[in-house]
């Protein structure tokens, strides 16, 4: 018949469409599109900005020495083992911190969004806690924790945890209901739903809860190096200020974006791994 | 699939529901409304836009309750949902993190009645009866409107459910492909038999699929009139241009106006006029 001719040309269509183009095309592809030359350009501007700024003595950047300058200082400050060391705590202690909220705050806010009951006894404490600024947990933190590292790392973990779990418990509120209905009555048990249907389903608010909760790590960590810490780029970039080395404390203030900036696209490319159904075209 | 022993007859009797409404009476959307699901049939419900067809299929899958009201399964009473009774959603409500495979196989796995290798198999059939053998390993963002329905209508045919209840499945598909639909539907149906209680708006979906046309009343809901139709199956697109559609059509129509006018207001002349009309064309294939 016609119309089932109809059909099977578009499958025809729809399974070529979709042929996966190899690895080095797929780079080129991602390496030389408009949105990364336009980047690069948007990048090189700023610096070029910058310098002709500090060069025509603007108002308000007497003491700001210019790119030229900073970047001298980059390169002899990368060649001491100090900037290393300070990059790898401060890595380290975001990742911890990072890596400790989501194992406690996905299950806390599952449980939170799957048990009435259990949300209604422990929402309120947990509506009190978040406002605190994970900076004002510093005093106790020290006190509290037996060393230095842990300290840091929970103030980190402060500062992603209430995040996570606020985007949890969102994800899983906002389910379809047909979605949890449709599964009800094809006889699916509480483990089926709570496994196959209330996880995955909240898997992109999981997402987003960690890509916002990695940003306020970073935030959170040069804060609390700055004020409690030794070691770490926070310090670092305190220290540039304490001898008055200008130069030292803006390679601090980029090392930190740049940090930043890969977290974040390492946080993405995995959440885009738990949601092969979110990148198919 | 076809199975001599499974009847799913479903007997509703004097329904209500009512809905609390903010500061004024609540509102009656069915009252004393009392239908059967003929086994074996497709029994389709029409009735226009508003007029608590949805309503009524989510409280026969049981997924609401009723406010008063009686509905019984082969003489049983029924409570709460079951994968005896399964519904297609208006929009698609597959699990967009699932392939198609897994959307499909869902049922008898989690319920323990299959293994995953025998669900996979006979999943594989299923798929081949709806068209989609090709896409099992694709995600549902991944298929048309078209094929979304039909991937879920496989999900709910592996159940081999005693009932299936339809609400409007294939609203928001253009024209070509809800009447592509609607024969592989038929096709379907033409070999399973399961009963089936198939929501529309639409007059000519209704005749054509159906054995037994209930008509619904604006609101509150009642079965208004139950039409047989006695078209002959297989059923193709011929049958619409035949009398005895024409005639049905009529009847149906005439009574369908009468609930729109209650709508609309009394004064609605086009459609007096179309029902005319539409009688003129049957008169017309009759002398032919």
């Amino acid at each position: 018949m016609g119309k089932s001719d109809t059909i099977k040309e578009n499958r025809g269509n729809e399974t070529s469409i979709r042929r996966q183009p190899s690895v080095a095309v797929q780079l080129k592809r991602k390496l030389l599109n408009r949105t990364s030359l336009n980047g690069t350009v948007a990048i090189l501007g700023f610096f070029v900005l910058w310098h002709l700024l500090v060069v025509m003595q603007a108002p308000f950047m007497k003491h700001i020495p210019t790119p030229v300058t900073v970047s001298k200082t980059f390169f002899i400050l990368v060649q001491k083992k100090l900037f290393w060391v300070s990059l790898w705590f401060s890595t380290k202690r975001v990742f911890y911190g990072f890596v400790a909220a989501q194992v406690l705050g996905i299950p806390l806010g599952l449980a939170m969004g799957w048990s009435r009951k259990f949300k209604d006894l422990t929402f309120p404490v947990f509506e009190v806690l978040r406002p605190i600024p994970p900076l004002a947990w510093v005093p106790v933190s020290i006190l509290y924790w037996p060393t230095n590292e842990l300290s840091i790392a929970f103030i980190t973990f402060i500062g992603a945890f209430f995040t996570i779990v606020l985007n949890v418990l969102r994800g899983v509120a906002s389910i379809d209901k047909e979605l949890y209905r449709s599964a009800l009555s094809l006889g699916a048990k509480p483990q089926h739903i709570f496994w196959k249907i209330i996880l995955p389903s909240s898997i992109p608010s999981i997402a987003t809860g960690m890509m916002v909760g990695i940003g306020i790590t970073w935030n959170v960590v040069i804060a609390a190096e700055m004020i409690a810490g030794d070691k770490g780029i926070g310090r670092l970039t305190w220290e540039g200020y304490l001898a008055g080395d200008t130069p030292t404390i803006i390679v601090g203030m980029i090392t930190i974006g740049f940090a930043g900036w890969i977290s974040s696209a390492a946080v993405k490319i995995i959440s885009d791994k738990m949601m092969p159904w979110r990148r198919l075209f | 699939m076809t199975n001599t022993e499974k009847k799913g007859c479903i007997e509703a009797v004097n329904l209500c529901k009512l809905f609390p409404q903010a500061g004024r009476k609540p509102l009656e959307v069915l009252k004393d409304c009392s239908l059967t699901v003929e086994p074996g049939k497709l029994n389709v419900l029409i009735g226009t836009s508003g007029c608590g067809k949805s309503t009524l299929a989510n409280i026969l899958a049981g997924y609401d309750c009723p406010s008063s009201g009686e509905i019984m399964m082969d003489g049983k009473p029924l409570n709460g949902p079951g994968s005896d009774r399964l519904m297609v959603f208006q929009e698609t409500a597959l699990w967009p993190w699932m392939t198609v495979m897994e959307n499909v196989i869902f049922g008898p796995t989690v319920r323990g009645e299959m293994s995953k290798k025998e669900a996979r198999e006979e999943a594989t059939r299923i798929l081949e009866l709806v068209g989609l053998q090709d896409f099992r390993d694709k995600y549902p963002a991944q298929l048309s409107g078209g094929m979304q329905r039909r991937a879920e209508l496989a999900r709910a045919l592996i159940n081999n459910p005693k009932v299936m209840i339809m609400d409007e499945p294939f609203r928001g598909l253009d024209d070509l492909t809800r009447e592509l639909m609607q024969e592989y539907y038929l096709k379907i149906f033409e070999e399973s038999h399961c009963t089936t209680l198939f929501i529309t708006t639409e007059l000519e979906e209704a005749i054509f699929l159906a054995d037994r046309i209930l008509i619904m009343t604006f609101l509150p809901g009642q079965i208004k009139k139950v039409i047989d139709v006695d078209l002959p199956r297989p059923r193709d697109y011929r049958v619409l241009t035949s009398k005895r559609y024409l005639e049905i059509k009529g009847e149906t129509l005439e009574c369908l106006l009468e609930e729109g006018r209650k709508c609309f207001g009394d004064e609605c002349n086009i459609a007096n006029s179309m029902v005319d009309e539409f009688r003129r064309q049957a008169n017309d294939v009759c002398d032919r």
